[in-house]
């Protein structure tokens, strides 16, 4: 199978690491990796935003690298669900709606591929340390990915899971809600962060970047000595 | 005036209809659900026993968790023993009560002044009333409720305005769900519906302040169900 | 330029979001709800489908409202009950009001009903000079205290009992007491008063039953039963989307409002009323009206998009799990409606520019649409709100600042530069970080801020394709 890698623009530019994991597991599976050099943003923030031109413009971009590929491969919940579930709506009424559905329906987010398309839960990993793993809402609610990450995780070998208390509850980054209501944001992320400290882990994992990003900062303001880590770079650790 | 409110109202709910919705459906991500044909709930609503007994004991199950005191009792006469302790106990002064043949063998003549709900009555008076002892339309396995409707059960405020309510209920009048409760009334009633219908499910309570629960809030603070096992 | 709904939501969220105090107290009291919630949805056989069946009923209502709210009325008619048609707030309250002023009433008794705050009722009986009083124990608690209800199931979850007891010495001279149960038995001996002298009932209305003409008023206090027994006038108010098609649908429906609401199987009291007291029955009011209410609703059963946000049926779980609403708390939104239903419900009651605001105020986690009984798109609909807000009204500079956005992303090139001149220009973000200055105030002053990778994945694979793929 060709995979094609998406890689949202702020793993692009923040965490290529993230990409750079993705990348090893996949050929580490043997499987042949591709990634279209032209590829940008998904358009989410004008689309969260009510700006639906100008992320349909943007998507419209998306659609045309992406359209010839067999199968898309992202390492984000949020921007996974916005192919899959927002371009249609978003293309909905126009004369791109069946390309924006089609490219939806063969997108998927970085662990649900190994795990449902692939039928992979064991990339021979290895991990030293005691984890908690933060559910990111869009991957949860959206795309339904609960379990798969914490297959993989499971056969991380000396990686140990604890499950945070409350579960799948937003972190509170919300894309430009993170500023546009930094009061909230940051109260909700707080919540976020005891919950995690509650575990006693050194590590929180999640499939987004981006919710990582707002508790990673949140941490080091907090001076707790706890690292955001994505789901890939664990797995691609000791590979 | 009030006619063509309604022809306007009507008129705009008909304009706005004109465009049709997309049924409900699953959530992106979630497996969809096919929901069972209409009415066909039961599938769906918590389970509830196949025999008299399994439901009895569900009933009594729910009693006890919503805090209602349930007995089964062999015949009347022991149904009466039992009001008589209450009356006795709680020294009922006044009992409110309306004709009923069951009623007549219970608690109309145990001691406490009765009043009856069934002809005119004063509210004050009836406010008065440390105790009520009324029938039943059916009892729900399921949620644990009682059925009460204005014609069958000496009126509207009878069940709710003493602080203890007595419910004196028939064998069969045991029944496994909100679906057979609805389905006895369209029989009993069908196109004359009391004007009220109640289902009563635990005493009156609250939990208004700091989600504490208290029993009594408005409502009777102790109900009580007698179940008649024969007759 | 902001409106002042926005500007007064974000002063009174900025303040509440860091009050500590406030926060543990609605997760505490929210913990307990969930813990029964999960309880009886495990009751259920099947707690998915019934949601979805539960939508069906909904739907199916809402896409025939016509039909079956005339036959509803058809059935309440014959029995005596009196039916008005009003289209807005104004005209309810109007309606109301002739009926206290020619049925000569001094005193009012109210069960619970948000459809009556909706409208402002209160106001507008007292200022015609009636005496209103809020049965419900938490609409009481609240009344007394002049405030709006901060929850729309749990009016009063935001007081400690201390709070209460100082307003019921202040208003009821009652005794110095902060036991819940004495607190509530003050509140019963005052009521009880008010029921036996009040001339007129009014109540909201849970469902009403097409099939035969029926209202269902589902509580836990036995308010409403008294409120509807002992008044010689009751008055329902009803918002027209809370029609079901028959009671069977109820038998589905009242569980799990009671599920959703407020995690019991069953709620203390539902009942249904279908008129005044009737030939052989000896007690209940001689008049039974009921109002049917418009205000908006017709409006956004236009609106096909968001039709189903009148499926709703106030069960209130929404604000539950909203983690908006638990650190914001209820009455932060300033609407009748609070939580994820009224930052979707309130632009199309009350104009979408004026409220727009808070459908933006939401992190969009979803956790709303899924646990909504019967299936609102909550988090969609928010989406939908901010697209038709920049319809409507579209914003200078956010527009502006995304119409950059919009052709650096549409030009990898573009992108490509960007990206590298913000690497250049990061160093001096340093000088002004934690400063007035710094263009990224609102993420730094509570959270550090990322730092861009030296190398970008993109220029990562260009080295690795060069490794692994010789061509």
């Amino acid at each position: 199978m060709k995979i094609t890698l998406f890689i949202p623009c702020f793993i692009d530019q923040f965490y290529p690491q993230v990409g750079v994991s993705v990348v090893k597991i996949l050929e580490k599976l043997g499987h042949a990796v591709e990634y279209p050099e032209a590829q940008t943003c998904c358009g989410q923030p004008a689309f969260n935003s009510g700006l639906w031109d100008e992320a349909r413009a943007v998507a419209e971009h998306a659609l045309d690298v992406f359209q010839s590929a067999e199968v898309i491969v992202t390492p984000s919940g949020s921007c996974g669900a916005m192919l899959r579930v927002f371009y249609p709506q978003l293309f909905a009424g126009t004369p791109r709606y069946d390309l924006a559905c089609a490219v939806g329906r063969k997108t998927f987010e970085f662990s649900e591929f190994l795990v449902r398309r692939l039928g992979v839960t064991d990339v021979g990993a290895e991990f030293k340390g005691r984890a908690t793993f933060h559910d990111g809402c869009h991957g949860l609610r959206e795309l339904g990915v609960k379990d798969e990450p914490r297959q993989l995780l499971r056969q991380v070998r000396g990686l140990e899971l604890v499950e945070m208390d409350p579960p799948e509850v937003c972190c509170g980054f919300g894309g430009t809600f993170a500023v546009k209501f930094p009061m909230i944001s940051t109260a909700m992320g707080e919540g976020k962060c005891q919950a995690i400290a509650g575990t006693g882990a050194d590590y929180v994992i999640s499939l987004d970047s981006s919710c990582l990003m707002h508790l990673q900062g949140l941490l080091a303001r907090q001076g707790k000595n706890i690292r955001c880590l994505h789901l890939a770079e664990v797995l691609a650790q000791s590979l | 005036m009030n006619h063509s409110a309604r022809e306007a109202m009507l008129g705009r709910i008909r304009e706005a209809l004109k465009i049709k919705a997309p049924p409900p459906g699953p959530h992106a991500g979630a497996a969809p659900h096919p929901a069972p044909r209409d009415g066909e709930f039961r599938p769906l609503l918590p389970a509830v026993g196949a025999t008299w007994e399994e439901q009895c004991r569900q009933f009594a199950r729910n009693a006890e968790l919503l805090k209602a005191a349930f007995q089964v009792v062999p015949n009347t006469a022991a149904a009466r023993a039992e009001v008589e302790r209450i009356v006795r106990e709680e020294q009922w002064q006044r009992l409110a009560t309306y004709d009923h043949p069951l009623l007549r063998e219970i608690g109309q003549d145990l001691g406490p002044t009765p009043l009856f709900t069934d002809r005119p009555y004063d509210k004050a008076e009836l406010e008065k009333c440390e105790g009520a002892v009324t029938t039943c339309e059916a009892l729900i396995a399921q949620t644990g409720s009682v059925l009460v409707t204005s014609r069958g059960c000496g009126g509207r405020a009878i069940s709710i305005l003493p602080p203890h309510h007595v419910v004196i209920a028939r064998r069969e009048q045991l029944l496994p769900d909100l679906l057979a409760a609805f389905a006895l009334l369209r029989q009993k009633y069908g196109a004359h519906y009391p004007s009220m219908i109640s289902f009563i499910t635990g005493p009156s309570r609250t939990g208004d302040i700091e989600r504490i629960l208290v029993l009594g809030a408005h409502g009777p603070k102790r109900l009580t169900i007698l179940l008649l096992e024969g007759k | 330029m902001s409106p002042n709904t926005a500007v007064q939501f974000k002063a009174q969220a900025t303040r509440l979001a860091a009050d500590l105090e406030h926060r543990q107290w609605i997760f505490k009291a929210l913990r307990g709800y969930e813990a029964k919630r999960d309880e009886c949805k495990a009751r259920f056989q099947n707690w998915e489908g019934a949601r979805q069946a539960a939508a069906e009923i909904k739907y199916d209502t809402l896409n025939h409202l016509d039909r079956y709210l005339e036959q509803f009325v058809h059935h309440l008619e014959s029995r005596g009950a009196r039916v008005h048609w009003a289209a807005d707030a104004r005209a309810a309250r109007e309606i109301i009001l002739d009926l206290a002023r020619q049925n000569q009433v001094r005193f009012i008794i109210k069960s619970k009903s948000m459809t009556s705050e909706e409208i402002h009722l209160n106001e507008a009986l007292e200022a015609g000079g009636f005496e209103v009083f809020e049965s419900d124990l938490g609409e009481y608690i609240v009344q007394l205290r002049q405030e709006p209800p901060y929850h729309i199931v749990f009016p009063a979850m935001h007081l400690k009992r201390g709070q209460i007891s100082e307003v019921f010495q202040q208003k009821l001279q009652a005794e110095p007491v902060t036991d819940p149960e004495a607190l509530t038995m003050i509140a019963r001996r005052v009521m009880r008063q008010k029921f036996c002298q009040a001339d007129m009932g009014i109540s909201g209305v849970n469902f009403g039953v097409a099939e035969n003409g029926m209202i269902s008023i589902t509580e836990n206090e036995g308010n409403a039963r008294l409120t509807t027994a002992l008044p010689r006038i009751h008055v329902a108010l009803m918002g027209i989307e809370k029609l079901v098609r028959t009671m069977d649908d109820l038998a589905l429906l009242l569980p799990m409002l009671a599920t959703a609401g407020a995690g019991q199987w069953l709620t203390g009291y539902n009942t249904l009323y279908g008129g005044p007291r009737l030939a052989g029955e000896s007690d209940g009011p001689e008049q039974f009206h009921v109002v049917l209410l418009d205000n908006g609703r017709t409006r956004l059963l236009a609106d096909a998009e968001q039709r189903d946000v009148l499926h709703c049926i106030r069960c209130g779980a929404c604000l539950n799990v909203c983690p908006i609403f638990r650190n914001v708390g209820g009455h932060t939104y300033g609407t009748t409606y609070q939580g994820p239903i009224g930052s979707v419900l309130t632009p199309h009651l009350r104009g979408l520019r004026e409220w727009k605001h808070l459908s933006y105020a939401s992190s969009l986690c979803g956790a709303c649409t899924e646990t909504c009984p019967v299936k609102i798109d909550l988090a969609h609909h928010l989406l939908h709100n901010r697209r038709n807000a920049v319809q409507a009204h579209p914003p200078f500079f956010e527009r502006l600042a995304f119409a950059g956005f919009q052709v650096m992303m549409r030009h990898p090139a573009l992108y490509r530069l960007g990206t590298t001149l913000a690497r250049w220009l990061q160093p001096l973000h340093g000088l002004v970080q934690g400063t007035a200055l710094d263009p990224a105030r609102a993420w730094t002053r509570s959270r550090e801020a990322p730092r861009l990778a030296r190398e970008s994945f993109h220029a990562w694979w260009k080295k690795h394709r060069r490794t692994t793929s010789p061509s």
